[in-house]
């Protein structure tokens, strides 16, 4: 073949020479003629012969149906099973490639506010959590590919592709599978398993943004590269009992430069039926870390910008419940899900004020702080492919002690809180259309309406989703 | 940490002590493999089916329970042939029970022993939800239920050999009087032979090659799309030149789709049990294919 190719490719540069070239000789004008002939008839030989096999191909797979019409009798069950062995899937050097799958979304965003200006009143700025920028826009595209790595081990390697083109890994994980007794340990980076909605991909969220918690306490999702360690207890009722350690570099923590652990997660999740129709899942979590020079911009009292630097201990605590409708356990035709989830954070440590001395007051303090927040959300199938669901956030500031920063900072009474509704359209398992529409009082002297309309496209593996 | 670890360890440690329980755990996915593990490991299997007759098996949620199920099973009995891609993976991957996983005996696949019929020439996501494997729907012809009974009957004694002889006298008793079962269900299914229908989902494509019914036409205009307006027009207007007898539905599907174009072409909208618990005939797999002779027959009258 490559010969050929060679040949056809000599062929095509002595059409391609010069003009000087027509100095050719008849002898050599048929030397190339006679090559000419022979690459036809090489050619035509080849796809005849490919012809020939495709037919042969087509016949045989149209014929599988009428040879696979079973017998009348069962006195040749025995026989068939050993007929019906599985074929393996395919052969050569792809036959080992992994699933891979891929999840395309996108946008259209209509804000009264400036996506650029988003906060969250009173809460330590958590990174990258405002809503898409205005107009259309593609959001995050994933590329995921998984497979078993050998008899032991299961790898994960999923990339987010940002509208902005950077590629981050998402989660590069492995799991060993030939654990026994209930045990199922992780390592590499993954989304934490605290909390409900944490470890879920964020094409499987019910609305389109994370819950207003999850924004303020965790910066959107908490994930850690790092070990992870599940249980599950042997007993009807599902007992999951799980502990993380990592590197904590993620939000509420920083990286710190530092051998060791740098968070750790702790959790316990039960879960069960109630009859054939009901379906529930609830947990605490616990997530630990110790922030160094965590830095930041927070308005004073005299309305600069300064900067702050903290360094100290994070402790949130989740507690989570999902309960799940469908009648008689079938989800197709309707179904309805609530779920919810309340977080509480301590902070304590030390505080700089004006670190960077841009104002000229810099000042050290200890600093404690002590918030919460909480979310409820309920979606409900009424028709096959159609879903309608509410969400309500809210944040409770709390208390923060400044200690002598008190003289520049002061702590917020007010309530963050936001209501959104959204209706989505499932065609099939591999797509989802949204409009979904919220009101978010996240600052005082500001409300944003907001409208996204979103897609959500998933191609390649059939992935499965979790409960 | 400390005292976490502790607890953890001393819970574990107590159960591994704890002497093992004589009979097999076994999960099975759907209502026909666990009717037939308790048909053929009578006492000595303890069986847990993962959905009910009423659920449609390719919209099953990775829920908790199953989870718990299968971190305790000593066997999974599946259908296969991606019926259950949606959640099984997820379920055996989040259990730590490697004796389930796939590739190990206690996986059981039951479209393995099968030949599998609509083997997609092409997979592509446009032609809805085919199954690269074939049609997995297998225990619709009762002759598919006796090959994975053969296969069934030796993997629980392979996994249990202490009861290796209880499984083979069981299985030997189970398939002689399936085998006179089906025998008296051809008989009486003899007169359906040629009559054309229609149906809802392509669930019954072997039920329909055993009876060798006519399939004219299906409601989902592609497997697992729901029924739309335009294409059951299309469909009106097809079985206006090619009459059928009946439309059939499993007992999980909606009759919506069904009813209309019974009501438009004056022709019977008949539910079939589908599977073991689909109605309250169908109590096992013998009742299952009683329940659905009978229905077939009057719907075809």
């Amino acid at each position: 073949m490559w010969k050929s190719i060679g040949a056809a490719g000599a062929f095509a540069l002595a059409l391609s020479l010069p003009p000087n070239a027509q100095a050719a000789t008849d002898a050599e004008l048929a030397e190339i003629r006679e090559q000419i002939r022979q690459l036809k008839e090489s050619y035509e030989a080849r796809i005849q012969a490919l012809e020939q096999r495709l037919k042969d191909a087509e016949a045989r797979s149209a014929a599988v149906p009428a040879t696979a019409t079973p017998s009348t009798t069962v006195a040749a069950a025995p026989a068939a099973t050993d007929a019906a062995t599985p074929a393996p899937p395919s052969s050569g050097i792809s036959a080992f490639n992994p699933a891979i799958s891929a999840v395309l979304q996108g946008v259209y965003a209509n804000l009264s506010q400036d996506p650029n200006k988003y906060a969250i009143h009173g809460f330590v700025p958590s990174g990258d959590i405002a809503p898409a920028k205005r107009g259309f826009s593609i959001a995050e595209s994933e590329l995921a590919m998984s497979a078993n790595v050998d008899d032991k081990i299961f790898g994960n390697l999923i990339f987010s592709l940002s509208p902005d083109n950077t590629v981050e890994v998402e989660e590069a994980y492995g799991v060993l599978t030939a654990i026994p007794g209930g045990f199922t340990p992780k390592f590499g980076r993954f989304l934490s398993s605290i909390g409900y909605l944490n470890s879920q991909h964020q094409h499987t969220w019910d609305f389109y943004d994370a819950p207003l918690p999850y924004q303020a306490f965790l910066g959107g999702q908490f994930r850690s590269d790092g070990l992870q360690l599940k249980w599950i207890a042997p007993t009807d009722l599902f007992v999951e009992l799980g502990a993380e350690v990592g590197d904590g570099a993620s939000f509420p923590g920083t990286d710190r430069n530092r051998n060791g652990i740098g968070d750790f997660a702790a959790y316990a999740h039960l879960g069960g039926d109630i009859g054939a129709s009901h379906s529930w899942r609830a947990g605490v979590s616990y997530l630990g870390l110790k922030p160094r020079n965590r830095e930041y911009l927070q308005t004073d009292i005299a309305g600069n910008d300064a900067q702050l630097n903290f360094s100290g201990r994070s402790d949130l605590v989740i507690a989570d419940f999902v309960w799940k409708y469908a009648p008689n356990g079938n989800a197709r035709e309707t179904n309805f899900k609530l779920q919810g989830e309340y977080f509480w954070r301590r902070e304590s440590g030390d505080l700089t004020y004006d670190s960077n001395n841009a104002i000229g007051l810099l000042n050290a303090s200890s600093y404690s702080s002590r918030q919460s927040g909480w979310y409820v959300d309920g979606v409900y199938q009424f028709m096959p492919q159609w879903r309608i669901g509410a969400r309500y956030d809210r944040l409770a500031p709390g208390r923060v002690d400044y200690g002598s920063n008190g003289a520049y900072l002061a702590s917020s009474g007010f309530d963050p809180q936001r209501y959104s509704v959204m209706l989505d359209w499932t065609p099939s398992e591999f797509s989802r259309f949204r409009v979904q529409w919220q009101q978010s009082k996240l600052r005082p002297d500001a409300t944003d309406n907001e409208i996204f309309i979103q897609y959500i496209l998933t191609l390649g593996a059939h992935g499965a989703h979790q409960y | 940490m400390n005292i976490i670890a502790r607890t953890l360890f001393t819970v574990a440690f107590l159960f591994f002590a704890a002497p093992a329980l004589a009979a097999l755990n076994v999960l099975a996915t759907v209502p026909e493999w666990g009717a037939l593990t308790t048909a053929l490991g009578g006492d000595t299997v303890n069986v847990y089916t993962a959905t009910t007759a009423l659920q449609d098996p390719h919209h099953v949620e990775a829920k908790p329970s199953l989870i718990a199920r299968a971190r305790n099973a000593d066997l999974v009995v599946a259908t296969g042939a991606e019926l259950e891609v949606g959640w099984l993976p997820l379920v055996l991957r989040q259990a730590g029970n490697p004796k389930v996983q796939p590739g190990q005996p206690g996986y059981f696949e039951a479209t393995q022993y099968v030949t599998l019929l609509e083997k997609p020439t092409r997979l592509d996501r446009a032609d809805g939800d085919v199954h690269p494997g074939g049609n997995p729907h297998i225990q619709t012809d009762p002759r598919n239920i006796a090959r994975v009974a053969n296969a069934l009957a030796a993997r629980l004694a392979q996994l249990d050999p202490a009861n290796a002889a209880a499984y083979q006298s069981r299985y030997q008793a189970f398939a002689e009087r399936w085998n006179a079962a089906i025998a008296n269900w051809e008989k009486q299914g003899a007169g359906l032979r040629g009559v054309p229908i229609l149906v809802q989902h392509k669930a019954f494509t072997y039920l329909i090659a055993w009876l060798g019914l006519r399939e004219i036409a299906a409601l989902e205009p592609k497997p697992g799309v729901e029924p739309t307006t335009a294409h059951l027009s299309e469909v009106l207007a097809t079985i206006q030149r090619e009459p059928v007898k009946m439309v059939i539905r499993a007992a999980y599907q909606s009759d919506r789709a069904s009813q209309w174009i019974a009501e438009r072409a004056k022709i019977n909208a008949v539910m079939l049990p589908f599977t073991v618990g689909g109605d309250d005939a169908a109590k096992d797999l013998y009742g299952l294919f009683d329940d659905t002779m009978q229905r077939l027959l009057k719907g075809a009258q």
